[in-house]
């Protein structure tokens, strides 16, 4: 391979580095003002890795800085492999989202499974013991078989790791719309528990200190994976994807007990530690370099390699995976190979802290690289970019309005039961290890999971949430609903919202319109945190999701965390006693735009929404939390897609009982999308306390009774449903349509 | 009573069992390495699920081949308890402390849910404090659980009452005759699919499986004394 590599000048003339991603302005910038000289083919490498937007962050950046990032809880905000934030009891949850979206539209299993590893590394690389696991998944409509088979094998690659690995995967969720049909997103969350004292930082410093690699062997895969996740998708350049890497859960398992026995029992032996992921060695190394302002030597010949005749360039890049890289103190070095050996892992040194600033690399008896740390990390060229209200939303407010004609509430309802981003995912959520570590107190299928914090009273509650079609009709409402979602799922489930990761998943950025989707919708998110305090502690961008020139909907995921602080205060989304009374929390408007009705009826979403006025909502959280806590709350569901008659229907699924209510809404406000409200139910002898506590904007809307029937008596008509039978039809949806021949 | 929970390279149910056996049960238990060669000391041994050694190969047939099992035999053949549970079971089968093999699920997916369970026969052990015929709920969670074995060994494993749970509703891997769990013949070594320490404690939503390690506590207490 070295033989072959491009001169400097030949770099210069022949511009290779166009095609892994580095504009000219961006090469002749690193030459002229960063170098002084042309960069050699393995500089011009990491130069294109790091300043990929996956790495760099360069477009997005402006528009991150929106999100409010610290309160007094926030141990660790954004910067290191996951955010920290304190619980108490001087313990920390440790969480972080990411995107896996390009490789697993490419090779779906492995894609799937290695989103999953790698996420879990960022959470055991700050010294935290991964608990939990959850993920946002997007696929087409189920028609193609294409479509099936992406399913199938992502559900398989998230179970395949995450059981393997021992770590439960408690909750998530799952939309079907087209838009997703060419580029699924596949987001993976990973939630971790820690000692406070236990916390790391990937910081490579102290002059003399080595530089260890532990793990996997380095191969040639992934090889600008962080590159190719900076690009469209298109048809053509099928050839130009690179290789996906593939997972070994076992060895990332012997990892994990390895990595957390040295940073819980020899933090001592330790000064950093950080996880392989996109762009391998060069981003891990210069990352932690970077953070402590520290030079850095790296002998590429010393890496562990699982092909021959690796270049630098290769070794450097590659994406290969359950890798992680270690700053041990000078003396530690032969302990900490003595630890991995028990695991039966390898543990290296490659490198040392230099003095100095510089990013060195030796390979063959040769300097193949000598720039400094911060040109990689500090000096990329941040992107203004164009913005521009696309014509859409511009047509849509002169537009009237959609208002749905309901004539047979009950057949709208079973309907709506059956569409698959309604239906039961329990086909998939059951191929998942829910309970291994016997923590899961609330699994797959509640707003929210639950797990117990062992040797404490707490417990955690864990949500993701997105609606890339309220973003795409109005990304700043659309961005405020997406956390005002994942906010009422915690609340529902009895947990104090604690802080927020994202995944923000977009199209081309280079496109004004889709720039313009992404910081309205950042600014909505950024309202609503600020406004619920939950700051923003981690997170990933993924853009460029097209596939042949067509964007997904914008698809911004908010991962959220929150606290419940007595085991007796998590809440049920079922209901629970005959007789109780059931309460609907907040008020129902016209909302149709987007909602699932719109979708289901007219086949396409269209229309502008109503402003989401997010400060009341908080407040009328705040106070249902404050009734959950003082025990006046016997179960809550949080109302989404379909409205209030879905969630009224699936607060009885799995129970005997079911529900009469009268309610003075339209049969078509029984499936407005309103967001911020909530089905509560309440025994009678609680119902006074109820009502003080909630001020207003309650209704009783009816009674659990003893039967499987949801009875509703609205404005305009009456119905009476068979919930056995219904739930039947819900359960079945997706089982059939993944069955059926296309 | 002492109990080994033995820990494998990738054994990942470890701390269930320790935990349903040490804080629920208050139990003497100890994690034991796979590279330990002996069980001294050890009144009962137990094989956690998981994927031991990736399960790469086949479930369970790596781990037969680890340092502390020579120890397992032994301690098995000197009529001292071992249990094993899920990928326990399947590494008890593939050490040929019991009969059978545990292929692929009908379905070829991983299934975690919970499964009605009869107890086939509750004078093992394991299962004196269930009553016979009983039905139970436990959780499942595996993707080689379809117990098989040829016609001879199932006619000896049912005429000898070594059958000790059975799936009692739906068979949700296509095990043969519904078995869920088995025992040896001389009835100390016991493996099963499902998850007795996943269903230990009302919080959880499940406490079916406690009586199973109570029945072993009880009957390793009275052994004891017998002994003295």
């Amino acid at each position: 391979m070295i033989a072959t590599e491009m001169s400097p000048q030949e770099i210069k003339s022949n511009k290779p580095y166009l095609d892994w991603g580095l504009s000219e302005k961006e090469y002749n910038y690193i030459c002229e003002k960063l170098l002084k000289r042309l960069p050699n083919y393995t500089e011009t490498g990491l130069f294109a890795v790091m300043w990929s937007e996956h790495c760099s962050y360069k477009k997005s950046k402006p528009v991150l800085r929106e999100f409010p990032s610290q309160n007094e809880r926030v141990l660790q905000g954004p910067g290191e492999g996951a955010g920290i934030v304190d619980i108490g009891d001087k313990q920390a949850v440790v969480f972080k989202a990411e995107s896996h979206n390009h490789p697993s539209a490419i090779e779906p299993y492995e894609g799937a499974a290695t989103g999953v590893g790698g996420i879990i590394r960022d959470i055991f690389s700050m010294g935290a013991r991964p608990i939990a696991m959850l993920d946002s998944l997007h696929f087409g409509e189920i028609k193609q078989a294409r479509t099936k088979y992406l399913i199938n094998e992502v559900v398989a690659g998230i179970g395949g790791y995450g059981n393997c690995m021992g770590i439960p995967t408690v909750g998530g969720e799952m939309t079907f719309d087209d838009c997703y049909t060419g580029n699924p997103l596949v987001n993976a969350m990973c939630v971790g528990l820690m000692e406070q004292k236990d916390m790391q930082v990937g910081r490579a410093q102290g002059i003399g200190n080595a530089v260890m690699y532990v793990g996997a062997k380095t191969g040639r895969d992934g090889i600008h994976g962080a590159t190719f996740a900076s690009a469209d998708f298109s048809d053509e350049k099928e050839t130009q994807r690179s290789a996906v890497q593939v997972g070994d859960p076992f060895m990332e398992k012997l990892l994990m007990e390895a990595c957390l026995e040295l940073t819980n029992k020899h933090a001592d032996w330790l000064v950093g530690i950080q996880d392989m992921g996109a762009a391998g060695l060069v981003s891990s190394s210069c990352e932690m370099a970077s953070k402590a302002g520290s030079g850095l030597e790296l002998v590429l010949d010393d890496v562990p390699q699982r092909e021959p005749e690796m270049s630098a360039y290769e070794i450097m890049l590659s994406e290969s995976q359950e890798r992680m890289l270690l700053c041990i103190r000078a003396g530690f070095e032969q302990k900490v190979k003595k630890l991995f050996e028990d695991y039966g892992l390898e543990a290296v040194v490659i490198g040392r802290v230099v003095a100095g600033k510089q990013y060195l690399l030796k390979h063959n008896g040769q300097t193949v690289a000598d720039i400094p740390v911060s040109s990689l990390t500090d000096d990329v060229l941040e992107e203004a970019s164009q913005e521009q209200v696309p014509q859409r939303i511009l047509q849509a407010q002169k537009k009237q309005q959609w208002i749905p004609q309901i004539n047979n509430a009950a057949e709208v309802l079973t309907k709506l039961l059956q569409q698959p981003t309604i239906a039961s995912k329990k086909m998939f959520t059951q191929t998942y290890d829910s309970q291994v570590r016997t923590n899961t107190v609330v699994g797959p299928g509640s707003d929210a999971a639950v797990l117990r914090v062992r040797g404490t009273k707490k417990a955690l509650a864990m949500t993701t949430d997105g609606n890339g079609r309220f973003v795409y009709l109005d990304p700043k409402i659309g961005g405020k609903m997406a956390v005002i979602e994942a906010a009422a799922n915690l609340i529902a489930s009895g947990a104090l919202p604690l802080a927020v990761t994202d995944c923000l998943n977009y199209g081309d950025p280079n496109d004004p319109a889709i720039y313009w989707e992404l910081h309205q919708s950042v600014l909505g998110m950024a309202e609503a945190c600020r406004t619920l305090d939950t700051p923003v502690i981690s997170g990933n961008v993924s853009l460029y999701n097209e596939s042949n020139g067509k964007a997904i909907y914008p698809t911004p995921m908010i991962g959220m965390v929150g606290l419940i602080r007595d085991l007796k205060h998590i809440i049920p989304s079922f209901v629970q006693h005959q007789g109780d009374l059931v309460y609907l929390v907040g008020q129902t408007k016209q909302d149709f735009a987007g909602s699932e009705l719109q979708k289901m009826q007219l086949g396409e979403i269209s229309g502008s929404l109503n402003e989401v006025n997010t400060t009341k909502i908080t407040l009328r959280m705040k106070r249902l939390l404050t009734a959950m806590e003082k025990g006046l709350v016997a179960s809550a569901h949080d109302l989404s897609e379909g409205g209030l008659a879905v969630a009224l229907a699936e607060t009885t699924f799995g129970t005997k009982y079911g529900i009469k209510g009268e309610l003075s809404l339209s049969g078509a406000e029984l499936f407005s999308e309103t967001a911020g409200r909530f089905i509560v139910t309440v025994a009678p002898a609680k119902q006074k306390q109820f009502l003080a506590e909630m001020k207003d904007k309650v209704a009783l809307i009816g009674k659990v009774s003893g039967e499987s029937q949801l009875h509703l008596t609205y404005q305009d008509g009456q119905f009476n449903l068979d919930l056995e039978v219904v739930k039947g039809l819900w359960e079945d949806a997706i089982p059939c349509l993944m069955k059926s021949k296309d | 009573m002492k109990i080994a929970v033995v820990v494998f390279p990738g054994s990942n149910c470890d701390i269930d069992l320790y935990e349903a056996l040490h804080t629920v049960c208050h139990a003497d238990v100890a994690y034991v390495s796979h590279t330990q060669k002996s069980l001294a000391g050890f009144d009962a041994v137990m094989l956690p699920g998981g994927f031991s050694y990736g399960d790469y190969l086949r479930s369970g047939a790596i781990a037969r081949f680890s340092n502390i099992m020579p120890a397992i035999i032994e301690f098995a053949q000197a009529g001292k308890f071992v249990f094993g549970t899920c990928n326990g079971f399947q590494i008890l089968t593939e050490a040929g402390l019991l009969p059978g093999a545990l292929k692929r699920n009908n379905g070829l997916k991983f299934i975690c849910k919970t499964v009605e369970l009869e107890v086939s026969n509750n004078q093992t052990a394991f299962t004196t404090q269930y009553q016979a015929g009983e039905h139970i709920s436990l959780p499942i969670a595996h993707a080689d659980g379809s117990y098989y074995a040829d016609k001879a060994t199932l006619e000896k494993l049912e005429r000898n009452g070594q059958v000790v749970f059975r799936y009692a509703g739906e068979n949700p891997n296509g095990s043969l005759n519904n078995i869920a769990g088995i025992t040896n013949e001389q009835g100390n070594v016991l493996g099963m699919m499902p998850h007795p320490e996943r269903a230990v404690e009302a919080l959880l939503g499940n406490e079916d499986g406690l009586r199973l390690f109570k029945s072993i506590l009880e009957n390793g207490k009275i052994k004891e004394e017998a002994a003295l």
